[in-house]
């Protein structure tokens, strides 16, 4: 018997797939977000918001995954240039989308007619964390009847986050959500996450948010 | 729940490394595992025991070091294990703090015939 040295990081094959998706969005002049939260944060109303807002300044497609239906396609039809729906029932793993799922989605998209693409990862707080996509930028979402408490709990989506956006703010009479605690935490996991504050029912917030977006597609833009 | 594709890995890279080595057998993977990683050794050792099967990693064993969390305070450089969830320096308080061990998956070495 002999040992042989390996030292080879288990997740290459698919950081691998997400660099090649990336240089291949570069390429057509596409900028690619990639939003999280745990079911029922406001992933697909926070994606209605920005595709409205931000209409008339960029054409926008869409990258569904959930691990059944096409309700949430259905619902930014008409509004996205392109919608492409993965459902992950069916795949060996159902918990998150990973990069293959998206190089696959990306041959069905129209990318020299897309400024941005918006991709909305399986709700879930852990898997996702795990798999970058090609994505230029991470945004996680906290709704607040979760609690402020979930950066603690799952402190790793929080850390490589881009953006932290906490949604319902419309509720915040009506829950225990301290928005100082929450901001704490994320401040110490993650000082350099851009911070926001909305609501997608009363579109509080949404402005400051789609300037965000905005710059940083035009900043992406102008650098390649 | 994400254990499949990252089997998947391990078994690629484990038969391309013994190829290249010219083994015949695999017979033990040694893995590196962070405390933080989503991943769970034993049910990546389940689908293992599948997807290796009549290849010459098939029955080798899957030995897993874990490494310890270990966290770095951004204010006064203190390297420490977090005691729970509310992760503060132990030292100055701070709360300002990044993780510099505990999110590895990698394959270490293995051992062949």
């Amino acid at each position: 018997m002999k040992k042989i040295e390996v030292i080879q990081n288990v997740l290459e094959a698919n950081e691998t797939i997400a660099n090649r998706n990336r240089q291949l969005l570069d390429k057509h002049k596409v900028f690619a977000i990639n939003i999280m939260s745990s079911p029922g944060a406001g992933k697909t109303s926070l994606i209605l918001q920005t595709m409205a807002k931000l209409k008339s300044k960029l054409d926008t497609a869409v990258i569904e995954g959930d691990v059944a239906s096409t309700v949430d396609a259905e619902k930014v039809q008409s509004e996205a240039k392109a919608v492409v729906q993965i459902n992950t029932r069916n795949m060996p793993e159902s918990c998150s989308l990973m990069a293959a799922m998206i190089e696959s989605a990306l041959k069905d998209m129209p990318l020299d007619n897309i400024d941005l693409l918006l991709i909305e990862n399986v709700g879930n707080l852990i898997c996702p964390s795990e798999f970058t996509l090609g994505e230029h930028k991470r945004v996680v979402i906290s709704s607040l009847p979760e609690g402020d408490d979930k950066p603690i709990k799952y402190p790793l989506i929080f850390i490589d986050a881009d953006a932290v956006i906490i949604n319902k703010m419309d509720l915040l009479p009506h829950v225990d959500f301290d928005i100082a605690t929450f901001r704490r935490s994320i401040a110490g996991l993650n000082p350099k996450a851009e911070a926001f504050q909305v609501s997608c029912k009363t579109s509080e917030g949404i402005e400051r948010w789609c300037s965000w977006v905005l710059e940083q597609v035009e900043t992406n833009a102008t650098k390649r | 729940m994400h254990e499949f594709g990252v089997t998947e890995n391990i078994v690629n890279i484990a038969l391309a490394k013994a190829g290249e080595a010219q083994a015949s057998k695999v017979i033990q993977i040694n893995l590196v595992i962070g405390e933080m990683s989503g991943f769970v050794p034993d049910c990546i050792q389940f689908y293992f025991d599948s997807l290796s099967k009549d290849t010459i990693a098939q029955g080798a064993v899957l030995h897993f070091e874990l490494v310890p969390t270990q966290l770095r305070c951004r204010n006064c450089a203190t390297i420490f294990h977090p005691q729970d969830t509310l992760w503060s320096c132990p030292k100055c308080g701070g709360q300002s703090i990044e993780i510099s061990k505990g999110r590895e998956l990698y394959i270490e070495s293995m051992d062949v015939e």
